[in-house]
């Protein structure tokens, strides 16, 4: 799966840990009213241990100290699991790790005396709160208008009667395991979400307990991304170099099919 | 007020089903009229709000992330335990029950215990429904594998995201009916407040982190499922956000909080790397099906592990518990680490970490894997190229956030571990229908104290979560509101909402207008390093009684000298902050006085002063064989109530493992 990654992060075995000073050119905005610009910080002592995050802990640290306000970023889990963390470094969602979160990105691949600009994820459907916080809610509505099984609590049947092909399973998985980060959107220059959106149809469209309202699940996702404003896909593949669960594009294709089919047998409506 | 626990009466594997066949009842019609509301949406909140949606209550959900999805449940790595006995390897409801009893090393209720053993393979046959892709067999069911404290395989998962997988499902059913409209979902909402009317929980006052406004929220019925208080520790394996002040309210309001010293220290954690750090990292217990820990034999031996030879390795914990070897208890194997790294056997540059040794293991798989190839005489390169696959494929996101860390690669190296803060027992003390001792106030999941006793088995926690969410709640939620039915949404103005708000903005006002010099981060960090130190691993009578001290002096010193910057009324999340840790610091207390009383060892909770000879936990039956529920009566007071554990099934003996 991320096997040059593994190669690439072995060349750092036993390495010494090592100081940096660095400039960092962050995004700044009160709120989605006003108007955003740049600003120069100038960090300095960072470890090489340190997380891309904790770095700006130890930034915020000192501007609170100096009796400035903080810049405000989305984080929680800082395992690269919740998917909230969500910064735009030097023109790459979540930075340059293969794979990788924000909040696993780690300084020692930057060397002292180096320049980091860092802004929040651009896209009309994600608005900026404050800083390089944005709003992903989009993502919610989508979910809401299909992206999940109709099975009421306590209506279930013995688990392992509906036996389910390993490979399919995994493949399930491997598409479930997409974070809802918005890193896919950020990458495309349409900002399209339908890398997150086959995430959800794929993984629901391989099992067959998702069977029954594949159809629908799959027209009423794309109308409502489309009300939300994302653009189209034009085939780039951005959002799967840069989806730090390693989404795959063959998601979009199943998508493509699951929809077209859907369309043809009739089931606009939702 | 005495404590009553109102468990059924009648034989133990009866009676959850006299519950359910005997509880009152709520219409349909009358359920559309009452209103539900639950703050935070890890597995216990989100699969309740589901769960009742769907059953047609009106439900508001709470969350402080921007997401339902983004809750701490989605970190859970290993697995989910449930009684399925798929591995026909002897396991069964009463084994479940007896595992997570002993594993809490008497300290739960049995009433309880033995529900959430009854309810556990409904949630797996519910997650399947759902679409929760588990694991599989070739054959197309379902996989399984150990966790510590018990001798069986009845542990379900999703590679190292399990927690991921169940919560995205409990999600999707909530934005399932956040859709149909019998949801009302506030993201980036902040709970700093319980309202009561006429002894009765009736609301609550939240926050809007965005704008900052305050906001009046009315319900029949509140259900904290607010999640652990790990986070006290500053360091912990918590999200950041991760937070006692939902619990800590309605504490102070009147719910008394059950064991709050009782705290899990997880074995298997990324060693602290410097000052820096904010967060520590899991390992997943589930690595120790494969892995061995292991230290060297000669004290501070600086050599390279791969240079230390296999005689020369101390495996301590197959040496000392050979039973169930590197599978024990997390409480156990945490102290063992810390006492081979006290006596100066520990590795890495701190000292401060031991082994997890995945060589075995790989050399172990690529021998099965070679066989099924047809090549029994595989040279090592091939078995070892074999054996990597067989463990990527188990613990592939695990190893690679490992070496993301640590610039390490453990398929190489062995990884390094340390114990850390993990999970918290101790909660919002429940009775048996999950109600604190306020009427109408619930608590749900890791914020309630119930299921897990002084320590929790691993894969338990998201076993808790689902069953309160799922199976419980919906039960015991309508036995008590079918009285209620008559009562009409209370408006918003009633004085009871006017004074709560009053008194959460004046708190807030109270915490900007301090303007002093320290920055909230730094008091949060001084008071985890007392809280380490002093109530973590090992805990005595003196530290205790000095942590006391020292954290009120904290406090003091945080209200007269903490700096918040920004304003009120906009998206400040060093206010937020400051609020979470203004609440730290009255529980810190709590905690250290509540261990304080608790002069026995039991679970992860040791008084060094109670040890066998052995160094093993000394429970003290015959004096704490009870909950110390404690009730709010003041700043710094707090008068204890016991509620006394008896065991009719169950023969509470030495906790043993070896």
């Amino acid at each position: 799966m991320a096997n040059c990654q593994i190669v690439k992060l072995s060349n750092y075995t036993g390495m010494q840990h090592y100081n940096m000073n660095l400039t960092l050119k962050v995004w700044k905005q009160k709120n989605c009213k006003e108007k955003g610009k740049f600003e120069t910080f100038q960090v300095s002592g960072i470890s090489s241990e340190m997380s891309f995050l904790e770095m700006f802990d130890v930034l915020n640290e000192r501007l609170v100290a100096e009796g400035k306000e903080p810049i405000a970023f989305d984080h929680d889990c800082r395992e690269g699991i919740c998917g909230m963390c969500s910064m735009y470094i030097n023109g790459r969602p979540h930075g340059p790790w293969h794979q990788t979160t924000t909040c696993q990105l780690h300084m020692r691949e930057y060397k002292d005396g180096d320049t980091i600009v860092v802004e929040p994820w651009r896209a009309n459907s994600f608005p900026v709160i404050k800083d390089l916080v944005v709003d992903r809610t989009a993502f919610d509505r989508i979910i809401a208008a299909g992206g999940y099984i109709s099975v009421n609590t306590g209506n279930a049947v013995d688990a392992n009667s509906l036996p389910i092909e390993k490979q399919k399973a995994d493949e399930s998985f491997a598409a479930a395991s997409c974070i809802g980060c918005g890193a896919c959107v950020a990458a495309c220059p349409n900002t399209s979400a339908m890398l997150f959106v086959s995430a959800k149809v794929s993984h629901l469209a391989l099992l067959p307990q998702g069977d029954p309202e594949r159809k629908v699940r799959a027209v009423n996702m794309i109308r409502q991304m489309d009300t939300e404003g994302f653009g189209s896909c034009t085939n780039i593949g951005a959002c799967e170099a840069e989806c730090p669960k390693g989404i795959s594009l063959e998601n979009i294709a199943r998508l493509n099919r699951e929809y077209i089919g859907a369309v043809f047998s009739g089931s606009m409506e939702g | 007020m005495a404590l009553n626990s109102k468990i059924p009466a009648g034989p133990i594997a009866e009676k959850w089903k006299t519950y359910k066949s005997t509880c009152k009842l709520v219409n349909p019609a009358n359920k559309r009229q009452l209103e539900i509301i639950v703050v935070g949406t890890g597995l216990a909140g989100a699969s309740a709000a589901a769960s009742l949606g769907e059953m047609g209550y009106k439900v508001k959900a709470f969350c402080f992330q921007d997401s339902p999805r983004r809750a701490h449940s989605i970190a859970a790595q290993g697995g989910i335990n449930a009684a399925k006995n798929y591995q026909n390897d002897g396991d069964s409801t009463y084994r479940l029950f007896y595992d997570t009893i002993k594993g809490g090393d008497y300290r739960a209720r049995e009433g309880n215990v033995h529900r959430l053993a009854e309810v556990s393979a409904n949630i797996i046959d519910q997650c399947v429904a759902q679409g929760v892709p588990f694991a599989r067999e070739y054959g197309g069911l379902l996989s399984n594998r150990s966790f510590g404290g018990t001798q069986v395989q009845r542990t379900f998962y999703a590679a190292g995201q399990t927690g991921q997988q169940l919560l995205i499902g409990a999600y999707q059913g909530l934005e399932r009916q956040i859709s149909l409209g019998t949801v009302t979902m506030y993201s980036r909402h902040e709970m700093l407040e319980v309202v009561k009317i006429d002894g009765k929980a009736r609301g609550i006052i939240a926050r809007d982190l965005v704008t900052g406004e305050l906001e009046r929220h009315f319900g029949h019925a509140v259900l904290l499922c607010t999640g652990g208080y790990g986070n006290v520790f500053y360091l912990s394996t918590n999200a950041m956000g991760s937070n006692t002040s939902a619990i800590w309210k309605a504490h102070r309001q009147g719910a008394y909080f059950g064991n709050p010293c009782f705290t899990q220290i997880h074995p298997t954690c990324i060693p602290v790397s410097g000052d820096h750090q904010s967060k520590l990292t899991l390992m997943s217990e589930s690595l120790r099906n494969d892995g061995r820990i292991w230290v060297p034999k000669k004290q501070n031996d600086s050599r390279k592990a791969s240079d230390i030879p296999e005689e020369e390795r101390d495996y301590y914990l197959e040496r000392r518990y050979p039973a169930f070897g590197n599978l024990v208890p997390r409480d156990v194997a945490s102290r063992a680490a810390k006492e081979r790294c006290d006596a100066g056997f520990g590795v890495g540059s701190s000292k401060m970490a031991v082994y997890l040794d995945f060589a075995s293991a790989i050399d172990r798989y690529g021998h099965v894997e070679a066989h099924k190839n047809g090549n029994p005489t595989a040279d090592k390169a091939t078995i070892y190229a074999l054996g990597k696959g067989v463990v990527k494929e188990k613990y592939g996101n695990l190893f690679e956030m490992y070496e993301k860390i640590t610039g390490e690669n453990p398929y190489e190296i062995p990884m390094r571990i340390y114990p850390a803060v993990h999970y918290t027992m101790g909660g919002l003390w429940v009775d048996y229908e999950l109600m604190t001792t306020i009427p109408g106030l619930y608590a749900l999941g890791e914020a309630n104290f119930s299921d897990h006793g002084a320590n929790r088995l691993g894969a338990s926690a998201l076993m808790q979560g689902l069953a309160d969410g799922y199976f419980v709640i919906p039960y015991t939620l309508g036995n008590n509101l079918a009285d209620d039915i008559r009562t009409k949404a209370i408006p918003t103005d009633h004085p009871a909402f006017v004074a709560a708000e009053k008194e959460v903005s004046d708190r807030i006002n109270k915490l900007m207008g301090i303007k002093g010099k320290e920055s909230v981060e730094s008091f949060h960090k001084r008071l985890g390093k007392i809280m380490w130190e002093k109530c973590g691993m090992g805990r005595t009578a003196k530290g205790l009684t000095e942590a006391i001290e020292e954290i009120k002096a904290l406090r003091k010193e945080f209200w007269s000298n903490v700096f918040i910057p920004g304003e009120i009324k906009e998206f400040n999340t060093e206010l937020d902050k400051a609020g979470r840790v203004a609440d730290f610091l009255e529980l810190g207390e709590l905690m250290c006085i509540d261990a304080l009383n608790r002069k026995e060892s039991c679970g992860g909770h040791f008084r060094e002063e109670s040890q066998t000879d052995e160094g093993e936990a000394l429970r003290d039956d015959e004096n704490f064989m009870y909950v110390a529920a404690w009730e709010f009566k003041g700043d710094s007071k707090f008068e204890m109530h016991k509620e006394d554990l008896v065991y009719d099934v169950v023969h509470p003996s030495a906790r043993s493992y070896k």
